[in-house]
């Protein structure tokens, strides 16, 4: 089982870097964004398994680029692994935090409390005009370990961390979802009494669920603004992390890979979208959603493990 | 199997995008992505007029000959000139991915855009990233080019410190009394830095005056009951704003019927582009700017520039049924500048297309003249415009059916624009050191 | 004038125009137990179509009667009541009844998304003017302050609303039967009760009192694209702190984050975005049902 998984990582690396020597530049960022975002993503779907979904990701998508962009600015720091790490920690210690809180809730209201939550750091944010208010910040460059590359290696350089996280975090995310909690989560999504019957404790897996969760969204967030080189208060706005949340009922809850290909869809249909369809392609979207909901109830997913003839 | 599908999706996905891929423009073609806002409130007021003036200018250079000289040759430097338009909307990050889209996928040889200051701060260093030769044609806020510096980047307007220290010298030389004043401003760069350069202007010329409130009410709110309420209440002599587009109008709606306009003076830094929205609805005795000698001061100012601003204006009514607002005039000033460039750098090199170094090399320090003025690239090492301003008084006229603007009061560039290496705040607390005023 | 009583107008002008706004969201909650976030886009599509029969109006030559064009306006929220109402309810959401609550927020946001662009098909992404009615009732002078007389005329429109919704809630024969239905439509519909008829009277009320709400404000502002988004979420706070269901609940919502506001306005504008958030995210995690939420039995 671990082997199979392990294999299917290391394929997974092989193909997405290949992307690095195939595809454009336009193409490698865009391909950078979807799988910073759909890191985001992978911690709704691990909500999600658990029966609630988290209107307010942003928070940590949000709270982990400016950590980022602060120390960046603030402390001369340029190393992306130096910057992830703060981001992940930053984000760990807000979402053991608010963990607790929030596993207590569900359905409308953890998605209503997670959105105030992240409106309030939009709010706070966006007021604060002496880390840019509105207009945010930039941040520079990143650094790899000392090594500063510049223009398509750069680019190159950025995309392969992004990959190379993905996949690992995939991984560990997989093993998670099969483990003891990861099986109790799906279990919760079904009957929670029962759970609590059985004798596992409901709160504690949402609260791990919740942790996990923030901690992507804080990595997410980093990668997303070193990429772009700006950060601004809309990453909490809540339709942000409605579009996380679009990307993840997508996917559904039975995949990893699922929610990356999402991701990726998503964003090259944004990236055509303002040149060539700016008025419609929201509606596309929407009618997509809807189809997916109704054909599709586990999202993309399903289809994969429909396949496989697997109870997951 | 999942790894298939994953395969199997990329694949795919490579595919569109490579299709997708543009062909590289020609040597006989210059291609421009131009960005301005073309949907939500700042369009009317900004995005579609400059649009409609730069449409009708390239247009006109297209044909040759259309334009008095040196804008008679045709297009730039004889290259076709192609367009590429996107739209504005949806925020900082939003645009720095549509600028890598603009630069790398539709492989545009300079890029022409941003009204709104929170894109003019994020745009430029990802410009000077992909080495793409940026101009920026209408954003305000000083801090571009004070805050950083950059070697692909430039904008060929002068910032929002030109509009308020105009403002300030209009109410000293017009001998307005302000014994007290308050702001009310869009919460952002642009509506902080007009803000800062306005009361930094006052202290200088009317040291006395008390601030009596500064509000900012957030980009977008078009509704302000409660702002006029504390505006209303706090009785200042003047009213100090920067907003523009639908805030402006939201703003002037709600304070003229609620009579803010008949307590307080109202002092609008940029409000020209609202008058043919709301024509006779603009009360009179309003002082405004158009953030440099556009529109109507323009159409008023004759002189040598009288031929240049006659052709386009007439061009721009003939086609679009109204007058030119202070957008359009920024977009042509930034198309000649870059028309000039691009024959610069030609004729340095020989007559070929120039590189994006080649540019950079021909705008810096560069001076055109445009309907607005004399324009000339003398701040920020070359990269910083400045032009001339004009301050006037609204004014309904009953019988043509149309606003003018009456005591208009023309000042130099040098006058209302901090001098080179200098920051306009330091520029403004020392009292305008090397200011050449007449 | 005292600073206080400033507070006091300003707050109830804004919360008389939350009430209009958020009470429709709060119905159709506690009616068919769906959390429409696509109420913003209601508002919206109200604001568009208001903006579009007044311009009418006055073309078509209202100008002999202006006092028409209240007319217009509330005609406007009630066209777009009865022909968005059924379509989306009759034509989407009765398929997803009874379904898990989450999902049913996920169509309403799919419905969002789709109603943002159909907007911008139908009226361009220019924005839209009608001022006309909103200097027409004149200046209201209360101590050194001018207000106009459209602001309290949101509130005495806020107040009429009020007092409607729980008359005809409380007080007609409809009104208790919509109550049951709110209490256990299953039970009601073993009474002899046609809950789907009711089901899409509620929802076209919550339409028409959105529409409602974005007619009433189109004259104080341009009317663009994205009018609905940061709406949506006031209203969500109003009606969270309310209690989700409680029609005087939203009304006490609306006032609490009425007044903050304008008290945050005049004493500390750096505070003005995030506290109603706040307010929002405390009653959250204290009260989470709200302050007047319908008791809810809980079922095994």
């Amino acid at each position: 089982m671990r082997s199979n998984l392990i294999l299917a990582a290391v394929v997974a690396f092989v193909v997405l870097a290949a992307g690095s020597v195939i595809l454009p530049d336009w193409a490698m960022f865009l391909f950078a964004m979807a799988l910073a975002k759909g890191l985001v993503c992978l911690g709704i779907v691990g909500m999600m398994r658990g029966g609630v979904v988290s209107f307010g990701q942003g928070l940590y998508y949000c709270l982990g680029a400016y950590t980022a962009t602060l120390v960046a600015n603030s402390f001369g720091v340029s190393d992306i692994f130096v910057l992830t790490l703060l981001s992940s920690a930053v984000c760990l210690l807000v979402g053991m935090a608010f963990g607790p809180l929030l596993s207590s809730y569900r359905g409308i209201f953890f998605a209503m409390l997670s959105l105030a939550l992240s409106m309030v750091l939009y709010g706070s944010l966006s007021k604060m005009s002496v880390i840019g208010g509105t207009d945010g910040l930039n941040i520079a460059a990143p650094t790899f370990l000392g090594w500063a590359p510049e223009g398509r290696t750069l680019q190159t350089a950025l995309y392969i961390y992004v990959v190379a996280i993905v996949v690992i975090a995939g991984a560990l995310m997989r093993i998670y979802f099969d483990s003891e909690r990861g099986l109790i989560t799906l279990a919760t999504r079904d009957n929670e009494l029962r759970v609590e019957y059985l004798g596992a404790s409901v709160r504690n897996v949402m609260t791990y669920n919740y942790v996990f969760g923030a901690v992507l969204g804080g990595i997410g967030g980093t990668i997303a603004a070193l990429a772009l080189g700006h950060v601004d208060p809309e990453f909490a706005f809540w339709t942000t992390s409605g579009e996380f949340v679009f990307v993840a009922i997508l996917a559904g809850y039975l995949s990893v890979p699922a929610v990356f290909v999402a991701a990726i869809i998503l964003e090259m249909v944004r990236s055509f979208s303002n040149l060539y369809f700016p008025n419609t392609w929201q509606l596309a979207l929407g009618i997509f959603l809807l189809i997916v909901i109704v054909v599709l109830p586990n999202g993309l997913g399903s289809l994969v493990n429909r396949r496989k003839g697997n109870a997951a | 199997m999942m790894k298939s599908k994953i395969g199997g999706a990329l694949a795919a996905t490579t595919l569109i995008a490579g299709m997708a891929g543009p062909a590289v423009a020609a040597d006989d073609t210059f291609k421009i992505g131009v960005i301005t806002f073309l949907s939500g409130q700042a369009a009317e007021s900004f995005g579609v007029p400059a649009w409609n003036g730069g449409k009708l200018l390239v247009d006109m250079l297209n044909e040759g000959g259309k334009l008095p000289a040196p804008y008679d040759t045709k297009g730039f430097g004889g290259m076709n000139i192609e367009v590429v338009i996107v739209d504005e909307a949806g925020g900082a990050t939003k645009q720095v991915q549509e600028f890598r889209n603009l630069v790398q996928r539709e492989e545009v040889d300079a890029v022409v855009g941003y009204v709104s200051s929170g894109d003019c701060l994020a745009v430029p260093p990802v410009a000077d990233e992909l080495k793409a030769f940026t101009i920026l044609y209408d954003c305000g806020t000083p801090r571009v080019f004070e805050d950083g510096s950059y070697e692909y980047v430039f904008r060929t307007a002068a910032h929002a410190t030109m509009d308020n220290v105009s403002l300030a010298r209009y109410l000293k030389s017009r001998n307005f009394d302000v014994p007290s004043f308050a702001g009310l401003n869009q919460d952002y760069a642009w509506g902080q830095d007009s803000w800062a350069d306005f009361t930094g202007a006052m202290k200088q010329l009317y040291p006395d005056a008390e601030v009596k409130t500064a509000l900012f009410p957030k980009f977008g709110a078009g509704q302000y009951g409660t702002e006029i309420s504390a505006l209303l209440r706090e009785k200042p002599a003047l009213v100090h704003s920067s907003n523009w587009g639908g805030d402006l109008q939201g703003f002037l709606i709600q304070a003229t019927a609620r009579g803010l306009h008949k307590r307080s003076q109202l002092a609008l830094a940029a409000g020209d582009h609202v008058i043919p929205q709301l024509q006779n609805k603009m009360p009179d005795g309003i002082f405004l700017g158009a953030r440099g000698v556009n529109g109507l001061a323009a159409h008023a100012r004759g002189g040598e520039l009288k031929e240049l601003t006659d052709t386009m204006w007439d061009a721009y009514e003939a086609e679009y049924k109204t007058f030119p607002v202070q957008a359009p005039f920024r977009m042509w000033q930034a198309l000649f500048g870059l028309k000039t460039a691009i024959e610069k750098a030609m004729a340095d090199n020989g007559g070929k297309k120039p590189s994006s170094e080649e540019l950079a090399a021909a705008m810096k320090g560069l001076s055109w003249d445009a309907p607005s003025g004399h324009i000339e690239m003398v701040l920020a090492d070359g990269h910083q415009a400045i032009q001339p301003n004009a301050i006037g008084t609204t004014k309904w006229n009953a019988e043509a059916g149309k606003m003018e603007l009456v005591d208009v009061e023309y000042y130099d560039a040098r006058c209302v624009n901090p001098p080179e290496g200098m920051k306009s705040q330091d520029w403004l607390a020392q009292g305008f050191p090397g200011a050449l005023c007449n | 004038m005292d600073l206080a009583a400033t507070i006091l107008v300003d707050g109830l002008i804004y919360a008389g125009w939350l009430f209009i706004v958020s009470v429709g969201l709060t119905l159709v909650f506690g009616v068919l137990n769906i959390l429409n976030i696509a109420h913003g886009s209601l508002y919206a599509i109200g604001a568009y179509a208001s903006a579009s029969m007044v311009g009418a109006y006055f073309a078509l030559g209202g100008e002999a009667y202006p006092y028409g064009s209240y007319v217009a306006m509330i005609l406007a929220a009630v066209l777009v009541a009865l022909v968005i109402g059924p379509l989306l309810e009759r034509g989407l959401l009765r398929f997803f009844y009874g379904r898990d609550e989450v999902l049913n927020v996920l169509v309403t946001y799919a419905v969002f998304l789709i109603l943002e662009d159909i907007m911008k098909l139908i009226w361009g992404v220019n924005p839209y003017f009608v001022y006309e009615p909103y200097t027409l009732l004149g200046d209201v002078e209360i101590g050194p302050l001018f207000y106009v007389g459209y602001d309290f005329a949101v509130i005495a429109a806020a107040i009429i609303v009020g007092l409607a919704v729980w008359l005809s809630l409380n007080k007609t024969r409809t009104g208790k039967v919509v109550l049951a239905v709110i209490h256990d439509s299953e039970m009601s519909q073993t009474m002899g009760v046609n809950v789907q008829r009711i089901y899409l009277a509620a929802f076209m009320a919550g339409t028409f009192l959105a529409a409602l709400g974005g007619a009433l404000t189109a004259p104080m502002i341009s009317v663009t694209p994205g009018l609905g988004v940061n709406v949506v979420i006031v209203a969500f706070a109003v009606v969270i702190i309310g209690g989700l269901g409680s029609v005087p609940g939203a009304a006490i919502g609306a006032l609490m984050v009425g007044i903050s506001r304008a008290a945050s306005v005049h004493l500390m504008p750096e505070a003005e975005l995030f506290i109603i958030y706040f307010v929002m995210a405390i009653v959250l995690l204290f009260r989470p049902e709200g302050l007047f939420a319908k008791t809810q039995a809980r079922k095994i």
